[in-house]
């Protein structure tokens, strides 16, 4: 029996966790000083925005852990030692392991702009930042977000359900440019409007003012404008949480690198989650995917490794989803903001601005390289069979009905599509078939 | 906007102040006339010696008046019983409709006014409070904001004072209905309406209310979930089925001279389906009558099992049943209340199973009875009750034993609950009020299919499905008794866990575990803990509202009926080509 800790309990470190509790009986300890539990991360917004209680965040009871034997282990760890095999707490404490698995997670970007520091501005990401949100927005009269990422856009909707007005500043020409072509950018820009929110594009900030007590007064733009306001927010991004081991034996670059059994260079720590960088990413993934699915990935395939049959990260098809405000986004496969040279860009997008979708194939042979859907929901399962089988446009279009993932009664857009289809590409016409009324009452 | 919000709001709170105090609005004076008219000739000789002394007194309130009523009357039997002339003692509750007849001033004279002040004010109030709500809570789309912070949805001051009234509200109802002579008078001028022969019962008051919070709060729900359609057809549904078939059809019924009939309502949800009153009702009133009992023997016999094989059991639960259809209106701004615990699961499959089994034996019974069977045991009273604690006792020891982890505390207060509600039975048996409820006879438990139905009358029928199923949506959520109490909805359920198309499909790995769909789940199901693995969600209690799927931000859930074989047991995609997991 070996001694297993992980330190984090986000969905990377937990699920670790649980795989590794499926295939043995090692001892298995949990660290965290964020909370006592695993809560949902991405759920953060819905607490302050008064959809759940943290209570409702936590995927398991407690008395899950203690029923599964995962120790859970409240601190912060300040330094490892590898050739001991040891952690020491900042509490003083110390802990050996057989084996350690790092999960540490992400932290906020800041660039460096004058008065990033003062209070009233943060970013958001642990719940000690949804604490400290709560404090800092309590009774304010504008609110200030910068950076166009997902992050941001939550950001802006939490502020909104306290009728907080936002100004929401992005660098670029449109929300999430960095990620999303400019049709579906522009989209969602239209659908921020349409809540109320002051978007500005191409607005950068040149600092943040001070009020004389060491809080935030206003922000100050590098046109000139000042914009007053008692909160910033500031989401430009994350980076690996890499503060443990960056003056360690632990190689690192922008995160801990690790090979492709999520092992870094040092024999029994392993790496996982928003912290890991792969050395050798596959060809259709990043070496960093600060995403929850990778990390849940990454935790079902380290527990096999710690355990008994070491195996490589493999991740498939690469797919995420979001939602912006009352917009829902699914992506399958690769959908680069610019279109490369060799493919091109299939688009459809419903008259009221709320849905699209977009396919990007390879000009010469039709393959499809990855979707994104706003406002339709689509089959995870179907996707991925169609970019592992590398389909074609004509037969994805055509086959489009059965991928769909609408509740029932929503209206089907399949064969609005499937018309401008054949509008683009007369030659390759695809028939456009209803489903009966029994037929689709009965199935 | 606002303004027109908080007229309405205004308007609907003077309403309810009205509804509320139009309980003490009126004056009882008993007139030897309406007592001659009233009460049996054969009762008349024997009680008007007694009853005389209060002929032209004035009551202010209608409890001590109906009170003094059955004082008297008890004193007159117990003279009866003292001489053991058994024929002779008197059953008929007077007490009702002596208090109408002899209820005066303001309320039985502007009946009209007062629905009008009440009901119609009432939903205009309501209606200009919910419908602005189109443009001031901004575009369709998921309204769940600050649920949690506020004082009607979290058990906050209003949600514990709204329990209060409705459980006071059921119990001056079911065993009180005298008392509320005002409001069955204020309801009439819309019996009338419907059918002018008939007089408004309590029972009909029920119906209108029940009617008029589906009707109101079902506008509120279309409002809310207003970009799915899904939810749109299933609120009109329920709404549609209510008005039409649960309410207007059996009082058009009525006026035709047939029996009252709900043409929806199915065994063992409607318990006295099979009570020999009903049988007879329906078996002498013709063609139709017959026709009646096919139709309700079929609707449980083939309907359900066909109905839930293609479409779950929601094509009942959460569109046609009129529990489940205040559930899905006046009862959504409490779904997020419901345990979510595997605890409160265990408790949840033990008691309405439990039910299920209560109502099928308590049904064979009465039947064995009405074909010429002849049902009695009695045991001490304190065997059956020690037994009854040794079952308790040793359920909650077992849970102890195989979920050591949990508290246990949910199971043992349920057990508390049973055990004490029968100790409370046998100590309280020389109270009238409780004892008539209770097989307590003497010294022994007596059970008969009669007093077995009586039972099952009183505790599952009025208590857990009335006073703790309505009555308890602002503390435990809007499906109490659909989750823990219905027969109905277990025997619906066994069918869809085992024999059905239907299932909630879970996209893949989509799923980011935040806990939405549990949290808005009414059925207390932990969505979540199937969706993070990439399973199917196959429940026997879930009633297909398809909350969850619109609540769920990442577009994961989805309810359908597909092929059963895809339901279990395939194998899952995670996005994880590492790991291989099936269902």
């Amino acid at each position: 029996m070996q001694k297993i800790i992980i330190i984090g309990n986000g969905i990377a470190g937990i699920t670790a966790a649980r795989h590794i509790r499926k295939k043995s009986d090692d001892q298995i300890t949990v660290i965290s000083g964020e909370t006592d539990h695993f809560f949902s991360r991405t759920a953060l917004m819905y607490i302050y925005m008064g959809h759940m209680t943290y209570e409702n965040t936590k995927p398991y009871e407690d008395w899950f852990w203690k029923k599964n034997q995962i120790d859970l282990k409240k601190g912060w760890v300040k330094s490892i030692d590898f050739d001991k095999k040891q952690l020491h707490f900042e509490s003083n404490e110390s802990i050996e392991y057989d084996k350690l698995i790092l999960a540490t997670g992400s932290q906020s970007n800041k660039f460096g702009w004058p008065g990033q520091d003062l209070d009233g501005v943060q970013g958001l990401y642990s719940y000690q930042d949804l604490e400290l949100m709560e404090d800092n927005t309590r009774g304010i009269d504008r609110a200030v977000i910068l950076g166009g990422g997902l992050i941001g856009v939550e950001m802006a909707e939490m502020l909104h359900s306290r009728h907080i007005p936002v100004t929401y500043l992005i660098r670029e020409k449109h929300f999430w440019d960095n990620m999303l072509p400019q049709e579906e950018a522009t989209l969602i820009d239209r659908h921020l409007y349409k809540h109320g929110i002051d978007l500005r594009q191409e607005t950068e900030l040149q600092e943040i003012l001070d009020d004389g007590n060491g809080r935030v007064k206003a922000v100050k733009t590098k046109s000139g404008d000042i914009i007053e306001c008692q909160f910033v927010g500031l989401t430009v991004g994350v980076h690996p949480n890499i503060d443990l081991v960056k003056n360690s034996k632990v190689e690192t670059d922008k995160g801990i690198l690790v090979d492709e059994y999520l092992q870094t260079n040092i024999q029994d720590v392993y790496a996982i989650g928003d912290c890991a960088q792969l050395r050798n990413p596959p060809s259709h993934r990043r070496a960093i995917e600060a995403v929850w699915y990778a990390g849940r990935m990454m935790g079902e395939t380290v527990a096999l490794s710690v355990t008994d049959t070491n195996t490589e990260y493999n991740p498939g098809v690469w797919f995420n989803s979001a939602k912006f405000f009352d917009i829902e986004y699914q992506n399958y496969g690769i959908v680069l903001p610019q279109c490369p040279e060799d493919s091109a860009a299939f688009y459809w997008e419903c008259d009221d601005h709320e849905k699209c979708i977009k396919i990007i194939y390879k000009k010469e042979s039709l393959e499809v390289q990855g979707v994104n859907l706003f406002g339709i929901r689509n089959r995870h399962e179907v996707w991925d069979q169609w970019l592992n089988e590398k389909r074609t446009l004509d037969y994805i279009i055509s086959h489009l009905p059965e991928a769909n993932f609408d509740p029932e009664f929503y209206k089907h857009w399949e064969g609005e599509i499937q018309e401008k289809f054949n509008e683009k590409f007369p030659d390759k016409k695809i028939s456009v078939k209803k489903k009966g009324l029994l037929e689709k009452i009965f199935n | 906007m606002k303004a027109i919000r908080y007229t309405g709001l205004v308007l609907f709170l003077f309403s309810l102040a009205l509804f509320l105090g139009s309980f003490f609005m009126s004056s009882f004076i008993l007139r030897e006339e309406s007592f001659d008219t009233i009460v049996k000739e054969e009762h008349q000789e024997k009680l008007k010696p007694e009853i005389e002394a209060l002929f032209g007194k004035e009551y202010s309130v209608s409890i001590p008046f109906v009170k003094d009523i059955k004082r008297t009357v008890e004193t007159v039997n117990e003279e009866t019983r003292a001489k053991q002339e058994w024929d002779e003692v008197i059953y008929d509750d007077y007490a009702g409709s002596l208090a109408r007849a002899s209820t005066q001033g303001i309320v039985p004279e502007n009946k009209l006014l007062f629905f009008i002040l009440i009901y119609v004010v009432g939903a205009i109030g309501a209606l200009m409070f919910i419908v602005p709500q189109v443009k001031l809570n901004g575009p369709p789309g998921i309204k769940n904001n600050h649920i949690f912070n506020h004082a009607l949805n979290n058990r906050g001051w209003m949600g514990i004072l709204t329990g209060a009234l409705l459980i006071g509200f059921y119990i001056l109802l079911y065993f009180f209905p005298a008392y509320i002579t005002n409001w069955i008078i204020i309801v009439d001028p819309i019996q009338k309406w419907i059918n002018p022969s008939a007089t408004s019962s309590q029972w009909f008051l029920y119906g209108f209310l029940y009617t008029f919070a589906v009707l109101v709060m079902g506008v509120r729900m279309i409002i809310k979930y207003r970009h799915s359609k899904y939810q749109i057809f299933r609120t009109f549904s329920v709404m549609f089925f209510q008005l039409a078939f649960a309410f207007l059809i059996p009082e058009i019924l009525v006026r035709l001279n047939q029996p009252y009939f709900d043409f929806k309502n199915m065994w063992p949800l409607d318990y006295d389906f099979f009570d020999a009153w009903h049988i007879n009702t329906l078996t002498s009133a013709g063609g139709l009558g017959i026709f009646m009992l096919v139709w309700g023997i079929t609707l449980f016999v083939v309907g359900v099992p066909v109905f839930v094989y293609f479409f779950g059991k929601r094509w009942y639960c959460s569109w046609v049943c009129g529990c489940g259809g205040l559930a899905e209106t006046a009862g959504d701004p409490f779904r997020q209340l419901s345990d979510k615990s595997t605890e409160a699961w265990q408790i949840e499959r033990y008691l309405v199973h439990g039910v299920l089994v209560f109502a099928v034996i308590m049904t064979g019974l009465v039947l064995y009875n009405f074909f010429g069977g002849d049902f009695y045991v009695s045991f001490n009273k304190w065997v059956v009750l020690s037994a009854l604690i040794l079952i308790g006792a040793a359920l909650y020891i077992l849970h102890r034993k195989f979920y050591p982890s949990m508290s246990g505390k949910k199971v043992r207060n349920v057990v508390i609950g049973i055990v004490g509600f029968f100790a409370l039975g046998v100590v309280l048996s020389e109270a009238p009020v409780f004892a008539k409820y209770m097989p307590v006879d003497g010294e022994k438990f007596s059970f008969s299919s009669g007093n077995i139905r009586t039972i099952y009358g009183f505790m599952i029928g009025s208590i857990f499905s009335g006073v703790v199923g309505t009555g308890f949506y602002p503390l435990m959520g809007n499906r109490v008794w659909c989750r823990f109490g219905c027969p109905l909805a277990a025997y619906l359920g066994l069918v869809q866990r085992f024999k059905s198309k239907f299932r909630i499909t879970t996209n893949g790995g989509q799923c980011i575990s935040c806990g939405n769909c549990s949290t808005y789940c009414e059925m207390g199901i932990d969505v979540r803990w199937y969706a993070q693995r990439g399973q199917n969600i196959i429940r026997s209690s879930c009633v297909g509202c398809g909350v969850c799927s619109a609540v769920c931000p990442r577009g994961v859930l989805n309810l359908e009926n597909r092929d059963e074989e895809g339901r279990f047991n395939q194998p899952i995609l995670l996005g994880n080509d590492s790991i291989a997991i099936n269902k």
